[in-house]
């Protein structure tokens, strides 16, 4: 069973984003561990660039696995600041440690995220 | 997971490993057990363990079974020798394939016939019909009939020690041959050295009763030589990789053996040794003469965005000229690689074309397929 951190909001499109979600504050992104046992092993990311805008619910980049593709969208509205560079070489930490070494990149909010669900909702949806 | 999906013999085995199951073909069925990729590596480094209790068996005996399966496939199943296999299609009176099908001969008068999960149905209707004036008979022997298959390098003898009679026949034992075996705990199987991955490898038709034993009995003997469970998802990047049609994607009712690139299965006779009539026949000997409107070919990509089933393929100017019909991130090239329908003018090797990634323009290559062959 796929575990679901507590300390974590999560979009219905299986990102997980840490910390607050007010405006100006950085966040980082990522997959969830039910959506990284779904695609698989992961072998290329598409990570949006820093510098880019990031639209909450829109598509962002991409994610490849053996078996399928699946596109990479964004939880929350903003500009980027980091990506996770480890991921060109070492895609399957994203397998690995979905909430840690297989973040994929973080956002400076430009406004605040109002349409995450808590831990206990996500694991709701995909029981 | 619909309540109707059938399980495996060997459902408890799956859950018992921690396996993902998915629904393929009516069944719920393995799509991987650890990593698709560490499943795909063994199988092609050691050796993989795979339950294709889901595909469909269908016993043809008697007298007139040869003749039979001359009329109602396109190859020539009574030049099969005993305990011979032959990889064959059936097809439409227009010459589209219906299946790909495996037919083994266990007697003079009895065959096997493995068909896909998808097509056993039709499969079994479409021999029926065709069976009027033969002496023969059909039986459905899917349910009885669990099928195990033990594939990589290290198979040969994983296999044989699996055995307490029958480890001399499967040393001895040429690919696309059979033998009966006995196994560990008097367990009998037909032991056949064929498969899907590209791979030396055994497929073992066992009872769907005794699959558990066999299972855990290849699970026993295999670890020191690093076997391990192996599910739908790296069947499907193995056999891709050695070049190897899927039915529903490379094969279908709108194509021939010809456009596939299989043309040689059809068995059409020569002034020497002549064949008859066979369904198919006739439409099959104007496309071999037309010669293929669309090739099969072999892709590969230099970036690392895959192609997947369905993807167009483009010309420079943007146009559809071909599909993608299987496409993944190949775990032994680490690259993307493809199979897809091109017209015969972009199909000889080293010919570049676009794909339409999901709006965006990859460049592949066309190669010989297949793209792995094992060093033999």
């Amino acid at each position: 069973m796929a575990t679901v951190p507590e300390e974590l909001a999560y979009s219905a499109e299986h990102e997980w984003v840490s910390g607050d979600t007010d405006a100006g504050v950085v966040v980082t992104v990522g997959i969830t561990e039910h959506a990284a046992e779904a695609l698989g092993d992961i072998v290329y990311v598409e990570a949006p660039r820093v510098g880019d805008t990031v639209v909450a619910g829109e598509v962002c980049g991409e994610l490849e696995s053996t078996k399928a593709v699946s596109e990479l969208y964004s939880p929350v509205s903003g500009v980027v600041t980091a990506v996770n560079e480890a991921l060109e070489r070492a895609p399957e930490a994203i397998n690995a440690d979905a909430y840690g070494d297989g973040w994929i990149f973080k956002v400076e909010l430009s406004e605040s995220a109002t349409d995450l669900l808590d831990a206990e909702a996500y694991a709701a949806s995909v029981a | 997971m619909s309540d109707a999906a059938l399980r495996s013999p060997l459902h408890a085995e799956h859950v018992a490993l921690g396996a993902t199951l998915v629904p393929f073909a009516g069944w719920e069925m393995p799509v991987r057990y650890t990593g698709d990729i560490a499943e795909h590596t063994a199988v092609r480094t050691a050796a993989g363990l795979f339950d294709l209790s889901h595909m469909g068996e269908i016993s043809v005996r008697g007298d007139g079974a040869a003749a039979f399966l001359d009329h109602a496939l396109v190859g020539r199943m009574s030049a099969v020798g005993l305990w011979g296999a032959k990889y064959t299609m059936m097809c439409t009176p227009e010459g589209g394939v219906i299946d790909d099908l495996i037919v083994y001969r266990r007697d003079w008068d009895h065959f096997i016939i493995v068909a896909n999960a998808a097509n056993k149905d039709t499969v079994i209707a479409e021999l029926g019909a065709r069976l009027a004036g033969f002496d023969a008979a059909l039986e459905d022997v899917s349910a009885e009939i669990a099928l195990i298959a033990v594939q990589g390098p290290r198979a040969e003898e994983i296999v044989a020690r699996m055995c307490v009679r029958g480890d001399d026949d499967i040393h001895a034992m040429r690919y696309y041959t059979a033998a009966n075996i006995l196994l560990t705990g008097d367990i009998h199987a037909f032991a056949a050295r064929t498969g899907y991955t590209g791979e030396d490898g055994f497929e073992l038709f066992v009872a769907a009763d005794q699959a558990a034993a066999v299972w855990e009995l290849a699970l026993a003997e295999g670890a020191g030589d690093g076997l391990v469970p192996c599910g739908l998802s790296a069947r499907d990047s193995l056999r891709l990789e050695a070049g190897m049609p899927l039915y529903g994607q490379e094969l279908t009712r709108d194509t021939t053996p010809f456009d596939a690139g299989l043309g040689r299965i059809v068995a059409f006779g020569t002034a020497a040794n002549p064949r008859g009539a066979f369904v198919g026949r006739d439409a099959l000997l104007r496309a071999k003469a037309a010669g293929p409107a669309r090739v099969l070919v072999g892709l590969v990509g230099d970036g690392r965005r895959a192609a997947r089933t369905g993807y167009a393929v483009t010309d420079d100017a943007g146009t559809q000229v071909g599909t993608v019909t299987s496409g993944a991130p190949s775990p032994t090239l680490g690259r993307p690689i493809a199979m897809a329908y091109v017209p015969p003018a972009l199909s000889a090797p080293g010919t570049v074309v676009g794909i339409d990634v999901r709006g965006r323009r990859e460049d592949m290559t066309v190669v010989a397929l297949p793209f792995y062959s094992r060093a033999s």
